[in-house]
């Protein structure tokens, strides 16, 4: 097992050593000069004089090699220094850490409720395959992996918010501010975020417990005379779980990732509407941090499942 | 291995009926009516797209001001936008867009990741380390904030949203082709390709890129539904086509506005996303249950 874990470990972190190799080089993509990065306008440059140019250049160490810049933009990120940004005119590590945990308390609620759900659902219908819930079940599960995000927002926004007058539309509060309106205000993004991952947890929980259910073992199980729910919870249910999490690994990029839609749909101060904000500033250093530390959230738990993964099938520490 | 398992091996079973794979593909595919369903949705999809100036009743870009926001009518029948534009007419417009991107899309990733992951499966090796760590890295960020970030960065317009939805999904094409060929090249056949003189091209190309075919086009349809969900998201966002082109993504953000008073403008579009993707998808999944040889034999 340690030696296992060992290898993980080197290869998640070559891994966000190539992450930040992409997120450095994409953003050397901007067409024309790189000091657009830091300036945020190509209007701005054009009306300036070579000298002041060079001084810009100079300030922001873009006259040295692009690996020395790599170098130096690896150093600064390590140590906390993620820049200013363009647009909000703050340090861009104080503009993500006001927003950070307004992102996580929606995202994490979302993932805790589609993996739970999602494993709860799937598991019943493929416990009672055939009946009424089986149905129900695969029904919401395709139309989980099937609805836009932000528009299920719009419908839920228009019938629990506009029509009935249930839910508020939109904002966020703090928890710690106000409970209860917090909690009113997360119900219908946390829906919206949750909703796909559920459906995709669903599905595959389904499947594999189907499969898992025909074994051998399980009808032994079943012979010597064991309950269901000892059948189903210690025997089914954990074997079945092994693929699943897997697609746990993955369900948190959809939560990122769709974060970006409903805090959209929801005017929610969040990670997810400042770097769209800042798609459209042309911020690029916000832009350039905030993708780098959700990217690195993502492979820190994907490393995290790994290791669960090996820890739960010891087939899959030998290969 | 015990004796008891060594006899089991030897027993004969009775070869199934021989049926060709073709009869079997079309039987099973066919079977099941939530997947012609959405065969049929795609098929007037493809119609639609391909015949939207003859099938719009008018001009999606240019409206009558005097008729603006409209409710649905004899005349127009999902009503009209903020300019007065018929909301059916973007709608079969916006169907363009969607096929355009979707294909695109899928053909750039499809191909990039398929290369990617049959040189770094068939050669091992550093190469094949370096490659399939690259698409680790991709893996890393969420497919739409790739696509949102690669859209900035390059600037917004329909072709730097398929290149940057192309870079996002062809990490999911590797990882993919890259378990089949490790698969495929233990294949007796590739041993004894090369012992006859095959050249590593020739394995690859003649060999094992056609035997992985199948699943790859399983993944292919399922990706078209995310990649049109992606896709209709960053429209949402504002990204990608611009005005007055029809996107359905910017159709549903732009009815967001008169969500109280005119609720179709955002509810027809998303609908059509909809019903778009879950065509994909369960085609995908007939695909997959016709082409899976695992199932041979079940279904």
């Amino acid at each position: 097992m340690t030696a296992y874990i060992v290898r993980r470990l080197v290869m998640a972190v070559f891994v966000l050593f190539m992450v930040t190799l992409v997120v450095f080089f994409v953003m050397r993509l901007i067409p024309g000069d790189p000091l657009i990065i830091f300036l945020g306008q190509s209007a701005q440059l054009g009306s300036m004089s070579a000298e002041e140019l060079e001084h810009l250049r100079k300030e922001y160490g873009l006259d040295k090699p692009i690996v020395v810049q790599y170098v130096n933009w690896l150093r600064d990120i390590t140590s906390g220094n993620l820049g200013t940004s363009i647009y909000y005119r703050e340090k861009v590590g104080k503009l993500l850490m006001e927003r950070f945990p307004i992102t996580l308390h929606i995202g994490l609620t979302a993932y805790v409720v589609a993996n739970g759900l999602g494993v709860l659902l799937g598991l019943l219908a493929a416990v009672r395959r055939g009946t009424w819930i089986d149905a129900v079940a695969t029904t919401f599960a395709n139309v989980g992996i099937t609805i836009p995000v932000f528009w299920l927002g719009l419908l839920l926004m228009y019938v629990l918010g506009l029509k009935l007058g249930w839910l508020p539309i939109s904002g966020y509060t703090s928890p710690f501010q106000n409970f209860w309106l917090s909690m009113k205000q997360i119900i219908m993004p946390v829906a919206c975020l949750s909703v796909t991952g559920l459906a995709v947890i669903a599905r595959q929980t389904r499947s594999s417990m189907l499969e898992v259910i025909r074994q051998d073992y399980i009808r032994t199980a079943w012979s010597k005379g064991l309950g269901e729910r000892l059948v189903i919870m210690r025997h089914a249910l954990k074997n079945s779980l092994i693929p699943v999490i897997t697609l746990m690994g993955i369900g948190l990029g959809l939560v990122f990732g769709g974060s970006v839609l409903v805090e959209t749909v929801f005017a929610i101060p969040g990670v997810g509407r400042l770097l769209v904000s800042s798609v459209f500033a042309k911020d690029y250093v916000v832009i350039q941090s905030g993708t780098l530390i959700i990217a690195s959230i993502i492979v820190m738990i994907n490393l995290i499942v790994d290791i669960a993964y090996g820890w739960l099938d010891p087939r899959i520490r030998y290969t | 291995m015990s004796a008891a398992s060594q006899s089991q091996t030897v027993q004969f079973q009775e070869a199934p009926p021989r049926v060709s794979e073709w009869k079997r593909f079309r039987r099973v595919f066919f079977q099941r009516k939530i997947v012609l369903f959405g065969l049929v949705v795609l098929l007037l999809l493809f119609f639609t797209a391909a015949f939207a100036p003859w099938i719009a009743p008018y001009d999606p870009y240019r409206g009558n001001m005097a008729d603006s926001l409209q409710h649905p009518s004899k005349k127009y029948w999902l009503g009209t936008d903020i300019q007065g534009r018929d909301v059916l007419s973007r709608l079969i417009f916006g169907a363009r867009t969607t096929v355009m991107v979707g294909f695109l899309t899928v053909l750039m990733a499809a191909s990039a990741g398929m290369i990617m992951g049959l040189t770094a499966g068939y050669f091992g090796g550093m190469t094949g380390t370096v490659i399939m760590r690259f698409v680790d890295s991709l893996m890393a960020f969420p497919m739409l904030l790739l696509a949102l970030v690669l859209a900035a960065v390059l600037g917004s317009g329909i072709h730097n949203v398929i290149i940057a939805l192309g870079v996002a999904t062809t990490p999911g094409y590797a990882r993919v082709m890259y378990g089949l060929t490790l698969s495929l090249r233990e294949n007796d056949y590739v041993t004894a390709s090369r012992a006859m003189g095959a050249t590593d091209r020739q394995i690859m190309l003649r060999h094992i890129l056609p035997n992985s075919l199948p699943p790859v086009i399983v993944l292919v349809t399922l990706q078209l539904g995310n990649i049109i969900l992606a896709e209709a998201g960053l429209s949402f966002l504002g990204i990608g086509i611009k005005p007055p082109g029809a996107a359905w993504g910017a159709m549903v953000f732009d009815g967001y506005r008169y969500l109280l008073t005119h609720p179709v403008l955002s509810f027809a579009p998303g609908l059509a996303i909809m019903l778009v993707v879950f065509a994909f998808n369960m085609v995908g999944d007939g695909l997959r249950d016709a082409l899976d040889p695992r199932l041979r034999g079940l279904l």
